[in-house]
């Protein structure tokens, strides 16, 4: 399928896009990877004259540590993340989810901030990222804001991005020491059906829980946390996780705001979120006592 | 100063197969199209056009890209290598010696994006396993029949240390 006939700007700097933005207002659209966007063009549910390259930007593309963050810049593509020695070191499990978005293609080309602006409901890394207690900056010309990614995602293709601004960043807390993590994702097509991101964060003789973070995604219009979830977590031995782990599998389920889709019923998601966070438990209890789990799931990514 | 953008067209050039190429395309141009209607290079091919099946892939600088889905701008001044590249003449690459030997090839439709991702894959790591080869093709689709010979192909190509550079 052609594409629609448009101009291509390739500005070079931040204030140059901001220009471009200002002057194209509501007729153009900041291109990156181009993965979602050039899809919604081939298909004219997007219609634009202009898009507004933002690769030429110099260092927005750079994955950096910073006061105990690791913050990664919007262009960062996939694969950048995959194989980004900050990013191993500090929060390993985000470079480990970032080799099983979708196929290498996608991940060669498709960025990270192009990926949370996009706002796909199947998306891994805005449900890892809200796990992460992660930050998208937006930069306008004459200030930046950091926004909370749970606010940031409002839902469906919707985010907290005013129409001047750009995300330039997405920044992560690195793990607190004792942190034991894993990402599930379930699904048979080429986006996941659903995402559970599960860290566990172990007081110094690795026995007690004493901070927990659960996300759900792809489910629903949004990703979720679940507070009440992680706090009836904390205080547990971690071995004892996995005896409560349907009291608290069936919390995230009770709370989960599933929807219909192609990927199926919201009662269907219902159910896999309570089974899928059942085993995100049980992943982590056995990573928690020093053994690698050895769970296979079927049409699942273990992470 | 803000450039003033692309409005018609603009004049590219790169490599393609390691031939300097010179042409002009329009913004929207998508690779594939430029590839098989402007180049005459009709093996990557047209199939899903949402960068799922793997058809259409093609290398750029050595990365394997969906070229059903990328704009042709962004190869300017870099290296395209499609799989007419692969043969030196009439000799083949060892990687379609390994696809004809084992058989890995039913219609042959998904054969050349097979061939370019599996090209990709050996230059990263010249002997993968086949868990490796599974998760680097993962997003390459066959319909006719499976990847069992597929796998087999490539992880025998990196065994026979063919190790392409």
């Amino acid at each position: 399928m052609l594409l629609p006939p448009f101009t291509l700007h390739r500005p070079a700097s931040l204030t140059e896009v901001a220009d471009l933005l200002a002057e194209h207002r509501g007729e153009t659209a900041l291109y990156a990877g181009g993965t979602e966007l050039l899809l919604l063009m081939k298909e004219k549910l997007l219609r634009v004259k202009s898009l507004i390259d933002v690769k030429r930007v110099p260092g927005l593309d750079e994955i950096t540590a910073e006061d105990g963050s690791v913050v990664i810049g919007a262009t960062a593509r996939h694969r950048t993340m995959e194989r980004s020695p900050v990013l191993r070191a500090a929060c390993p499990m985000v470079a480990a989810v970032a080799q099983h978005v979708a196929n290498v293609r996608v991940r060669n080309v498709g960025t990270v901030g192009g990926n949370l602006a996009f706002a796909d409901p199947h998306s891994d890394l805005a449900t890892l990222f809200l796990a992460l207690d992660g930050t998208v900056r937006l930069w306008r010309r004459g200030g930046e804001r950091d926004v909370p990614l749970g606010e940031f995602v409002r839902g469906p293709y919707e985010t907290a991005r005013a129409e001047d601004e750009i995300l330039i960043a997405v920044r992560l807390r690195a793990w607190p020491a004792g942190t034991v993590a894993t990402y599930l994702k379930f699904g048979m097509y080429e986006r996941p059906t659903l995402g559970v991101a599960l860290a566990v964060t172990l007081d110094a003789s690795r026995r007690e829980v004493i901070g927990a973070r659960i996300a759900v995604g792809c489910v629903g219009p949004r990703p979720q946390r679940f507070p009440h979830v992680e706090r009836l977590a904390c205080g547990h031995a971690v071995t004892d996780l996995l005896a409560d782990a349907e009291r608290l599998a069936g919390g995230v389920a009770d709370a989960v705001q599933p929807v219909d889709d192609l990927h199926g019923s919201a009662e269907y998601k219902r159910d896999m979120t309570r089974v899928f966070a059942r085993r995100a438990l049980e992943v982590v209890a056995a990573r928690a006592t020093g053994q690698e789990s050895h769970a296979r799931f079927r049409y699942t990514v273990i992470v | 100063m803000p450039d003033s953008g692309t409005p018609s067209s603009s004049s590219l050039a790169f490599r393609v197969n390691g031939r300097a190429v010179e042409l002009d395309a329009p913004a929207s141009a998508l690779l594939l199209d430029v590839l098989r209607d402007r180049l005459g290079l009709k093996g990557a091919k047209r199939s899903c056009d949402v960068q799922v099946c793997g058809a259409c892939t093609v290398l750029v600088d050595g990365a394997p890209v969906s070229a059903c889905t990328y704009l042709a701008v962004e190869v300017d001044g870099r290296e395209v290598s499609t799989v007419e590249g692969l043969a030196d003449g009439d000799h083949l690459d060892p990687l379609q010696e390994a696809f004809i030997a084992r058989g890995a090839v039913q219609c042959g439709f998904c054969t050349a994006g097979m061939l370019m991702a599996a090209t990709a894959l050996l230059a990263e790591d010249p002997a993968p396993t086949p868990e490796r080869v599974i998760h680097y093709l993962r997003g390459n689709l066959c319909r006719c029949t499976g990847y069992r010979k597929v796998i087999e192909a490539i992880v025998a190509c990196g065994r026979a240390g063919r190790g392409r550079q």
